[in-house]
């Protein structure tokens, strides 16, 4: 039977879509202002975040909507339970983007030093995950859910050695480049919670798929 | 095998064992398995004919005064078989009590709507002892801070939600122990609803209840363990939050969300 709430679940879904590539948009700009030292395109993605804000005002009013409406059940609800969390991660990433691009702005102007190698790695593993984990959402992909749900211990990893190699080839060894290999460590640092944030959203979608929740680990992926 | 209603350390009350129920020819039920736990509120939900109002009425041998029908499989309550010819169906009807939907008290008094049961059931009773009774039933349901200065008044002059609660107490009166209620609020307004709702989530703490109802919000907001009926088949039987979060039939997912049909 066909049912009117499936089209509003539709554009429920369509605003997330849109909201994703917004911040997926945000992200890929902040990394790319590091890559190149953009002072430009950094300031673009703070003053942009705004209509980020904007947007996760206006799917959570969607969704308060839709559950005031339709007092929705069983996979209805867990799409618009799981839609307004993710809504809550997509915000939060792009606020890390502005983030790594307010760094960005702090050491553009100083005499750059070589950034570790890692730091392009995982700026890429935060990309995948973010990707991954909204086309698992888009897809209802599981396998692709459960693959960025595992992807996040490399990403920890990856930001322990970018610290280890700050600390030691940098800081210690000249502490005239603190202030620079500081901001690339809270650079290392944003990256790491947007992969983190990526990986909720996979926790989210195997909620929404299984009726399972997965985060923290208590139960075992289905 | 039999489908619990997920609380499997609690004592069970009921016991359905393959359980098929006719009307003349027609199958109503078909191998019903379930348990049904003490002390909490168990909803069967289901589109209309589906069974659940026929299943409901088993409990008390309701279903008995309807010429040509016919059950088989096994109905315990405490254990004890209640299918069988030689049960005291009036003993039945006493612990098994039932609410219908449209509220039905007796054309007599407040108070006389109360003693009456108790007045067929036990003959020796002082009139302090009925005035006893009559006060802790009314105030089970929360009506005697309203009618404690008219038990005289008509029963019937009660607004519904009143005449509602006035039959429940009325079961409270002859120590029902189980309350079967089929859709009690389908006649009331939103308020006399939830204080209906309200009044079941208190008696629980005493009684095992049993409601069929329409109400997807309601069965999700009072009942423990909820029961989806379909066709006669007792599809799916588990907690509430499980069946109205994550059901594991495509057939209850269809019906609670509203595609079924």
């Amino acid at each position: 039977m066909h049912r009117h709430f499936d089209d509003e679940l539709q554009g429920l879904n369509q605003e997330l879509i849109k909201m994703s590539e917004m911040v997926k948009t945000a992200i890929n700009h902040s990394v790319t202002a590091l890559d190149q030292r953009d002072r430009q395109m950094a300031e673009e993605v703070i003053s942009k975040d705004n209509e980020i804000d904007l947007m996760e005002i206006h799917i959570d009013e969607v969704c308060i909507d839709l559950i005031a409406k339709h007092q929705p059940m069983a996979s209805d609800l867990r799409l618009i339970t799981t839609g307004m969390k993710i809504n809550a991660d997509l915000e939060r990433m792009a606020d890390l983007a502005v983030n790594i691009c307010q760094r960005v702005l702090e050491i553009v102007n100083q005499d750059p030093i070589t950034p570790p190698a890692d730091i392009s790695k995982l700026s890429l593993m935060a990309e995948n995950m973010i990707n991954d984990s909204i086309t698992a959402f888009i897809e209802s992909n599981l396998q692709m859910a459960k693959q960025v749900m595992t992807s996040d211990d490399q990403a920890d990893k990856l930001r322990n050695d970018i610290k280890e190699d700050l600390l030691k080839n940098y800081m210690e060894k000249d502490p005239s480049t603190s202030r620079r290999a500081v901001a690339l460590l809270l650079i290392t640092r944003h990256l790491e919670r947007i992969c983190d944030h990526a990986t909720y959203v996979a926790e989210e979608v195997i909620y929404l798929m299984k009726g399972k929740i997965v985060k923290h680990h208590f139960q075992e992926l289905p | 095998m039999i489908i619990s209603g997920g609380n499997l350390d609690k004592t069970i009350k009921i016991k359905i064992l393959d359980l098929d129920f006719w009307y003349g020819t027609f199958q109503a039920l078909k191998k019903i398995n379930a348990s049904i736990t003490e002390k909490k509120i168990t909803a069967l939900i289901g589109p209309s004919g589906c069974g659940k109002s026929t299943l409901l009425r088993v409990f008390n041998r309701m279903n008995d005064f309807i010429e040509g029908v016919r059950t088989e499989g096994s109905v315990e309550i405490d254990g004890k078989e209640i299918l069988g010819p030689s049960v005291d169906l009036v003993s039945l009807r006493k612990n098994v009590g039932m609410v219908f939907q449209r509220p039905n008290p007796f054309p007599l008094s407040v108070y006389e709507n109360i003693v009456f049961g108790l007045r067929i059931h036990r003959d020796h009773l002082s009139k302090r002892e009925y005035d006893n009774m009559v006060e802790k039933s009314l105030k089970s349901v929360l009506l005697w801070d309203e009618l404690k200065d008219r038990l005289k008044k008509p029963a019937l002059s009660l607004s519904l939600e009143q005449k509602q609660r006035l039959c429940i107490a009325r079961l409270i009166a002859v120590k029902s122990d189980v309350l079967l209620m089929d859709e009690p609020c389908s006649t009331l307004d939103p308020q006399s609803t939830a204080k209906i709702e309200e009044l079941m989530i208190e008696l629980k703490k005493d009684y095992t209840i049993i409601i069929v109802t329409h109400n997807m919000q309601q069965a999700s907001r009072i009942s423990d363990d909820t029961g989806f009926m379909l066709l006669g088949e007792l599809v799916e039987f588990g907690k509430t939050k499980s069946i109205f979060t994550a059901p594991s039939d495509k057939r209850t997912e269809d019906y609670i969300t509203g595609r079924y049909g």
